[in-house]
């Protein structure tokens, strides 16, 4: 279990993590979202003591990771950031952490085969693709058959075959019963592939809930009705509370009334429908909608308004 | 190539509980050294080209005797152990430096300190086991590269100034050479674990090595000669010379003791440093 309580981290006067508290329960994937500059890789950094909190405390297990004897038997962790020396092969990489935990060749070997480096193994890591090189990351993480993983962008630079690759290997390591947390700035892959989602905005916590908590709980449910009376069946369903705006290829989209109950309207008005469908926001919807007062690099779009 | 397999049950990837040790981070220590071919070439390149100079030099002497100046003559006469081994440390020492901070300032320019951090996430003990393993391994290289410059440079100075291994202070002096080595490329390691960047501690420990040090030798009267005594490798180079000058302030150990306590002061900072900053 990874527990985070009070974090917080200060950069000069900037604060990049404010306040932070959360659990990452075993036997999961939970989902560590946010826009970017939110603090994700910092939070991630706070948690393996790479950095040191101004305030707060992370534990993993109860014990803060820096005090753990034989760290990778307890987290693996793979950071953002290349954490590789380019002039080693990936083979005399991962023996030289094996051996800071008491590990030898053959765990080197195991991983190698795990993550699919074999070939590659001998060869130097500078060379290495951004896919490889996630890879050579993942194997490291595993070195020490970890209870819990804390993978930072993992699905950077993979191609298709590598995300499927990586979706599989962390739904199986946490159905074995590990705690693996995960960032990601892709959503949509986070949809189908954390349960639990923890979503920060400017260091601080914006939600903390199941995935499907999250989508229901932050994307607003509409109907997209369409109708030859728009003037006539807008008014009527604005008369019921319901709030109406006309979309950009003239139709209309219902916020406040159910499905069924607009089409009784219509009916005793003796309206005629041609369309009438319920749209419930993305993940994506529901990220852009969360934290979009809390993106550090705004570039002047609205993007939240134009996804749809 | 894609299949996921479980991973082995924690029993046999941990080969029992057993809790890792200082033995295990110095293992580790050893495969980083051994693993990055441009230290290995480095390291083997030194040996060679001291070899080569010492040669060089030696034949140099001899073939200039008659035209060197008496007071040169007197100095090798007196001193032919510190001439063997001088000519080749100038070369030696420096890429002793630079191969010092490479080893630890190429964690962080690559990105492995992170690695290295989470695997020791007590942080010293990677500096402790860091320098014990490069300073045994400049040992080693550097005992074989004076003992080699010694028994190559002695038999062709032998007719202008003949010297012995078991003359008096000539052992003791080629074995300090490798000892000076092995602490200066300890100094240069604490000095890159300072900086944490490689071109600048690289153009730091060589400045004051080789321009800052021996200029020091310019300031005037005997506060001047003091402090260029005590400076690390003015002080640590007093080892390599067979007798003692007039002019010295500290005797061959003392010097040596001094290069060694400077050497500690950078390796404390460096280790509190390392404790204190993010990685």
């Amino acid at each position: 279990m990874i527990e985070a309580k009070n974090l917080t981290k200060r950069y000069g006067d900037k604060t990049a993590v404010n306040d932070l508290s959360f659990t990452v329960e075993p036997g999961r994937v939970t989902g560590f979202l946010g826009p970017n500059g939110a603090g994700k890789s910092t939070t991630m950094r706070l948690l393996l003591g790479l950095d040191r909190a101004d305030a707060g405390t992370a534990t993993v297990n109860g014990v803060p990771y820096r005090e753990l004897a034989a760290p990778m038997r307890v987290v693996g962790a793979l950071l953002e950031a290349r954490a590789v020396h380019t002039g080693r092969s990936a083979y005399d990489h991962l023996l030289c952490l094996a051996q800071t935990q008491g590990f030898g060749k053959r765990r080197v070997d195991q991983v190698i085969d795990q993550v699919g480096l074999g070939s590659v193994a001998r060869k130097r890591a500078g060379g290495f693709s951004l896919g490889m090189g996630q890879r050579l990351g993942i194997a490291a993480a595993l070195l020490g058959d970890p209870a819990a993983l804390i993978l930072d962008e993992p699905l950077n630079g993979l191609d298709p075959e590598g995300i499927v690759w990586i979706r599989n290997l962390m739904k199986s390591l946490a159905a074995e019963g590990r705690a693996v947390f995960v960032s990601s700035h892709l959503m949509n892959e986070m949809a189908v592939t954390a349960e639990h989602l923890i979503v920060i905005g400017r260091g601080r916590l914006v939600a903390d809930c199941s995935t499907e908590e999250f989508i229901e709980h932050s994307t607003e449910q509409s109907v997209l009705v369409k109708t030859p009376d728009r003037e006539r069946l807008a008014e009527l369903l604005r008369s019921e509370g319901a709030t109406v705006t006309d979309t950009d290829e003239g139709d209309l989209d219902v916020v406040g009334l159910e499905a069924p109950r607009i089409a009784e309207l219509a009916a005793a008005g003796g309206l005629v429908l041609h369309e009438l469908s319920t749209r419930r926001g993305s993940l994506e919807d529901a990220f852009m909608e969360l934290t979009k007062d809390a993106v550090e690099y705004d570039a002047g779009v609205t993007t939240a308004g134009g996804v749809k | 190539m894609t299949t996921v397999t479980a991973p082995a049950p924690a029993t046999t990837v941990t080969g029992g509980a057993r809790e890792p040790g200082f033995a295990d981070l110095m293992l580790s220590e050893w495969t980083k050294i051994r693993s990055v071919r441009s230290t290995v070439w480095s390291l083997v390149i030194l040996i060679v080209l001291t070899l080569i100079a010492t040669v060089l030099f030696m034949q140099m002497g001899v073939a200039n005797w008659d035209k060197s100046d008496a007071a040169q003559q007197a100095e090798m006469r007196l001193d032919p152990t510190g001439t063997i081994l001088g000519s080749g440390i100038l070369l030696s020492q420096l890429a002793v430096c630079v191969l010092g901070v490479m080893v630890i300032a190429s964690e962080y320019s690559t990105g492995m300190i992170r690695a290295s951090l989470l695997a020791v996430p007590k942080r010293v003990p990677v500096l402790v086991a860091k320098g014990a393993v490069f300073g045994l391994v400049v040992l080693v290289v550097g005992e074989l590269t004076a003992f080699l410059s010694f028994f190559l440079g002695a038999p062709i100075l032998n007719e202008k100034a003949p010297v012995s291994i078991g003359d008096e202070g000539v052992l003791r002096a080629v074995f300090g050479c490798g000892l000076y080595l092995s602490l200066l490329g300890l100094f240069a390691l604490g000095v890159g674990a300072i900086i944490r960047h490689t071109a600048a501690s690289i153009t730091g420990v060589i400045a004051f090595v080789l321009v800052i040090a021996p200029m020091t030798r310019m300031l005037p009267g005997s506060v001047g000669k003091h402090v260029h005594g005590y400076l690390p490798t003015e002080a640590g180079f007093l080892i390599t010379q067979q007798h003692s000058r007039a002019s010295d302030v500290l005797g061959p150990w003392q010097g040596l003791g001094v290069l060694a306590l400077w050497t500690a002061a950078v390796l404390v900072i460096a280790g509190v440093l390392l404790q204190r900053r993010d990685a």
